[in-house]
C-alpha cells in the first residue's frame, strides 16, 4: 500500500475511489474538515472497543452491587466507568445463568452498543447472521461454535429501536483469585454479543 | 418498506463467515469513510432514520453485494446530492459513475402527522399484537414479526417515531418496548425449541390482545 520503499501503490478499487471522491469533495467545500475525520478514525482505533465492555463485564463479576445496578440501569452503571457516546444512549445488560443464554442480533441494520463493544464485527452486519439469528439461534450459534444445551433457553434479542444490548456473560469457574483486571482479560467480544459462552 | 434490508428471517444466505483478528476497519477507506459520514450527517442535518432509510433504498443487488460501509457511503452521498449540498456530477468527475440509492417512494406530504405520546400505555406483562402494516417508506417494524402476537417484557425509552423522523424531519415521541415472541408463533413447524425471540417496537406498531 505505500510507495515508501519504492514500491508502486496499489491501483484504487472502485470502492476506495468513490470514498476518496466523496472525503475530497466535502473537505474542499468545508462540509467536513480533515482535522474531525482525523479525530473521529483516531477515536474508534484506539478508544472504543470491547476492552470496555470488558471492564464492565469485570466489575459486575467482582461487585455484586454494581451488576444489581448494571442489570437495573445499564446506561448509568455503564457511564460510572466513564463510558458512552454514540449508539450507547439506552444499553440494557442482559445476563446469562445456567437456565438462559443471551444473544443481539440487528436484522434491520447492525445496531450494536459501540461505547462498550466499539464497532462490530463484519459477520455481525452480514446477511447470514441478521437472517438466520432470530429464525435458527440454537443451529447458527452451534455452527459458530457455541454449543447451547437445548435445556438451556436462548433469548435472542433484535435491537430494532433504540435499546442497544450488552450481554453479561457467566464467570468463569475457578478463577476466584482473580483480580478484576485479569478477569477484564478473559472477556471476550463474542461473550459480549452471545455468540461465545 | 418491505425492503432488502429487512433480513429477519430470509434463508438462502449460507453460513456466518467469520473471520479471525479482524480488524476494526478492512483499509484505510472504510475508517475514513465512518468519519466522513458522521462529519456529513451533521453538517447536513441528517438525522439518523434518513441515514437508514437512505441505505435501504439501495438497489438491492448493490445493497447485498457491498459491505456495510460502502452502505455508509452510498447512503451519505445520496443524501447530500438530494439535499443540493453536492451533485452527481461532481461525484462522477472524480469517480468514475458513483452509484446513489434510488429515490424515495414516499413523499412527506404522504406521512400523515400523528401526536405524540409521552406515556406508555402497555405494561410488562401485556398481550399484544404487532399491526400489519406495509408502509412503502422508513420503518424499525420488521417484517417477521407483524401480525404476530407478543408479551411486553421491558418498557423502554420514549423516543422519535422513526417514520416521521425520516420523511417529515418531525420528531414526534412513542413510548417503545421489548416484545417476546415465541419462536413458534414466528415460525410456527420450522421453530427452534426454547429460544424466543424479543423486538423493540414503538407503541403504534402494536395492539392490545
Amino acid at each position: 500500500m505505500s510507495d515508501e520503499h519504492g514500491h508502486r501503490p496499489e491501483p484504487l478499487s472502485d470502492v476506495e475511489r468513490r470514498a476518496r471522491a466523496l472525503e475530497e469533495l466535502l473537505t474542499e467545500k468545508g462540509i467536513v474538515s480533515s482535522e474531525f475525520i482525523d479525530q473521529v478514525v483516531e477515536a474508534y482505533a484506539q478508544d472504543v472497543g470491547p476492552m470496555n465492555g470488558a471492564k464492565v463485564v469485570a466489575r459486575a463479576w467482582v461487585d455484586p452491587e454494581y451488576k444489581q445496578r448494571l442489570l437495573a440501569d445499564g446506561t448509568a452503571a455503564i457511564a460510572e466507568l466513564g463510558f458512552g457516546g454514540p449508539e450507547g444512549d439506552h444499553i440494557v445488560a442482559v445476563e446469562n445463568t445456567p437456565d438462559v443464554h443471551n444473544v443481539v442480533v440487528c436484522t434491520l441494520c447492525s445496531c450494536y452498543p459501540w461505547p462498550v463493544l466499539g464497532l462490530p464485527p463484519n459477520w455481525y452486519k452480514s446477511p447470514p447472521y441478521r437472517s438466520r439469528m432470530v429464525r435458527e439461534p440454537r443451529a447458527v450459534l452451534a455452527e459458530m461454535g457455541c454449543d447451547v444445551p437445548d435445556d438451556v433457553e436462548i433469548r435472542v434479542w433484535d435491537s430494532s429501536a433504540e435499546v442497544r444490548y450488552l450481554v453479561l456473560p457467566a464467570r468463569p469457574p475457578g478463577a476466584d483469585g482473580a483480580s478484576e483486571d485479569e478477569l477484564a482479560g478473559t472477556v471476550t467480544r463474542d461473550a459480549m454479543i452471545g455468540v461465545a459462552r | 418498506m418491505d425492503g432488502v434490508h429487512d433480513l429477519g428471517g430470509m434463508q438462502g444466505f449460507g453460513p456466518v463467515e467469520v473471520e479471525l483478528d479482524e480488524p476494526t476497519f478492512h483499509g484505510e477507506w472504510e475508517a475514513r469513510t465512518f468519519a466522513v459520514a458522521g462529519g456529513a450527517l451533521g453538517a447536513g442535518g441528517f438525522n439518523t432514520p434518513m441515514f437508514r432509510h437512505a441505505i435501504e433504498r439501495m438497489d438491492p443487488g448493490h445493497y447485498l453485494t457491498s459491505s456495510y460501509f460502502e452502505h455508509w457511503l452510498t447512503a451519505v452521498a445520496t443524501l447530500l446530492v438530494e439535499a443540493g449540498m453536492i451533485s452527481r456530477d461532481e461525484l462522477d468527475a472524480r469517480a468514475g459513475t458513483f452509484a446513489l440509492s434510488r429515490p424515495p417512494t414516499v413523499a412527506a406530504d404522504d406521512v400523515q402527522l400523528v401526536s405524540g405520546r409521552d406515556a406508555p400505555s402497555f405494561a410488562v406483562g401485556d398481550a399484544v399484537r404487532v399491526r400489519d402494516a406495509h408502509f412503502a417508506g422508513h420503518t424499525r417494524c420488521p417484517r417477521y414479526v407483524r401480525g404476530r402476537q407478543g408479551v411486553i417484557v421491558r418498557v423502554e425509552p420514549v423516543v422519535p417515531i422513526p417514520e416521521l423522523e425520516a420523511h417529515r424531519n418531525e420528531k414526534v415521541l412513542d413510548p417503545t418496548y421489548g416484545v417476546r415472541f415465541d419462536a413458534a408463533e414466528l415460525w410456527s413447524d420450522a421453530a427452534e425449541a426454547n429460544a424466543p425471540v424479543h423486538v423493540d417496537l414503538y407503541e403504534r406498531y402494536l395492539e392490545a390482545v
